[in-house]
């Protein structure tokens, strides 16, 4: 145990490197993953065939391709199609198009669970479908799409470590480096875990609260 | 003011309006009767343009009602609707309610939809709920907030879907005593409605529909107290002495 706390003080400022950009990669992804989500959100509920189906068909898309392999695509072929991206930047793209998908079912679940009434009110008093979206829809889903939100988080920090598959030092890299060089696998992987389990716990309370919150209404 | 000439709507393979031809006078009271599923929140559905409606002509004022045509939230803003369940915002109180349409629709400043919307709630007798969110309401409430929402948008007249369908018996009254003071003061309404007492006491004409059409019209007295066709006849009956 001893030694563990030694290595501990040792190994953690570079770790901490590592958390850095580990919360650089979760929060620019879960940016991008909701902007886009919500825009395939958006138009499978538009009511225009041809938007709703272009969405399906990109979210069914998404989620047909493994996280790893659209990172590769990313890092690797797009330099070959005259875009290259730092591995930094692959990554938030990556995941944040990636988790779009999900984002996308979760806030359509979320729109498609208000009650038609309610669109109805909003368009008796002369409101567009974008006014209704924003003035009515979209404030009441948000209660609704925020517990599965709040997991969307957690899974996105937890696979933020993919990003490591394509050279960014986050968290779980900079632990792999760390005992690979010193042969400390033990000390330095319970560390990593410990440290992505402490960023996850708030996350946790947090979605708790919105369960809570959600289940109260 | 409304003019609704051999309006014909199906849902599916079901027919539900087989030529509706009536009309609506400025100031007046009509209300619409009749059993249910016969097409009566169908006809007040197509007024406003929430439905469509397949064949024939629905106008207001000269302005024909197409659901996808730009013209519709003009329409909207001119012929309000008050609906059975009330749909309020449950997210805004209910002065912001009131207000909702005045602020984001019409665009008017801020200070004078939100004087105007106190006003109205006090005019609906609500004064002091305006700054509470509709479920801390009773039904009654929310539907009187739901008038003063639609009377918000300053319309030419107002469309009642069953407004007190909904509600406790307890609380029927207070929602049909400001529909009266509404129609006292020259307000044009449609009302779908099963109270009966209301139609024969505020209503200028009444309409009986079955079936999808118009079974019988007239004064709302004559009609209720000395129905013509039989089907009326046989309706109020089951209607006025249940047992």
């Amino acid at each position: 145990m001893k030694g563990f706390w030694r290595d501990a003080a040792e190994f953690f400022p570079i770790l901490m490197n590592g958390v850095a950009l580990t919360i650089i990669v979760t929060i620019g992804s879960l940016l991008l993953s909701t902007a886009l989500g919500l825009i395939w959100a958006m138009m499978r509920v538009s009511g225009i065939k041809a938007l709703a189906m272009l969405s399906a068909s990109m979210i069914n898309l998404i989620r047909g391709i493994p996280i790893i392999v659209l990172l590769f695509y990313l890092y690797f072929v797009m330099p070959d199609l005259g875009v290259t991206l730092s591995a930094l930047q692959a990554a938030i793209l990556g995941l944040g198009i990636a988790y779009s998908a999900y984002q996308a079912e979760n806030f359509r679940a979320g729109i498609e669970a208000i009650d038609k009434g309610q669109i109805e009110a909003a368009q008796s008093i002369g409101m567009g479908w974008w006014l209704t979206m924003r003035r009515v829809v979209l404030p009441q889903a948000v209660r609704i799409v925020l517990p599965p939100y709040g997991n969307v988080m957690i899974m996105m920090l937890k696979d933020s470590s993919q990003a490591s598959t394509i050279t960014v030092a986050e968290l779980a890299l900079q632990g792999k480096l760390i005992a690979s060089s010193t042969f400390k696998n033990t000390n330095v992987f319970t560390l990593v875990a410990l440290m992505y389990l402490t960023m996850s716990i708030p996350l946790i309370l947090l979605v708790r609260h919105f369960e809570k919150r959600a289940g109260k209404k | 003011m409304i003019e609704l000439s051999d309006v014909h709507k199906s849902f599916g393979n079901v027919e539900v309006l087989k030529g509706i031809t009536a009309s609506v006078q400025k100031g007046e009271v009509v209300c619409v009767i009749g059993p249910s599923g016969s097409g009566k929140s169908t006809i007040l559905r197509c007024i406003n343009g929430l439905e469509s409606y397949d064949r024939g002509e629905i106008s207001i004022e000269g302005l024909k009602v197409h659901r996808d045509a730009p013209t519709i939230v003009e329409i909207r803003t001119q012929v309000s609707m008050v609906f059975q369940r009330f749909n309020l915002f449950p997210h805004r109180t209910a002065l912001e309610n009131v207000v909702e349409g005045p602020l984001f629709v019409k665009q008017e400043p801020r200070a004078e939809a939100y004087e105007r919307g106190r006003a109205l709630l006090a005019r609906v007798g609500l004064a002091e709920k305006a700054d509470v969110h509709p479920p801390q309401l009773s039904g009654g409430q929310q539907q009187r907030v739901a008038i003063a929402r639609a009377l918000a948008m300053q319309p030419k007249a107002i469309l009642f879907d069953e407004p007190t369908s909904a509600l406790d018996p307890e609380l029927v009254g207070d929602v049909l005593g400001v529909m009266r003071k509404l129609a006292d003061e020259g307000m044009t309404m449609v009302v779908v409605t099963h109270e009966m007492g209301f139609a024969r006491d505020v209503a200028d004409r009444v309409l009986f529909i079955d079936g999808g059409v118009i079974v019988e019209q007239g004064p709302a007295k004559a009609l209720l107290n000395q129905p013509q066709h039989p089907r009326t006849q046989d309706f109020l009956r089951r209607v006025l002495h249940p047992l």
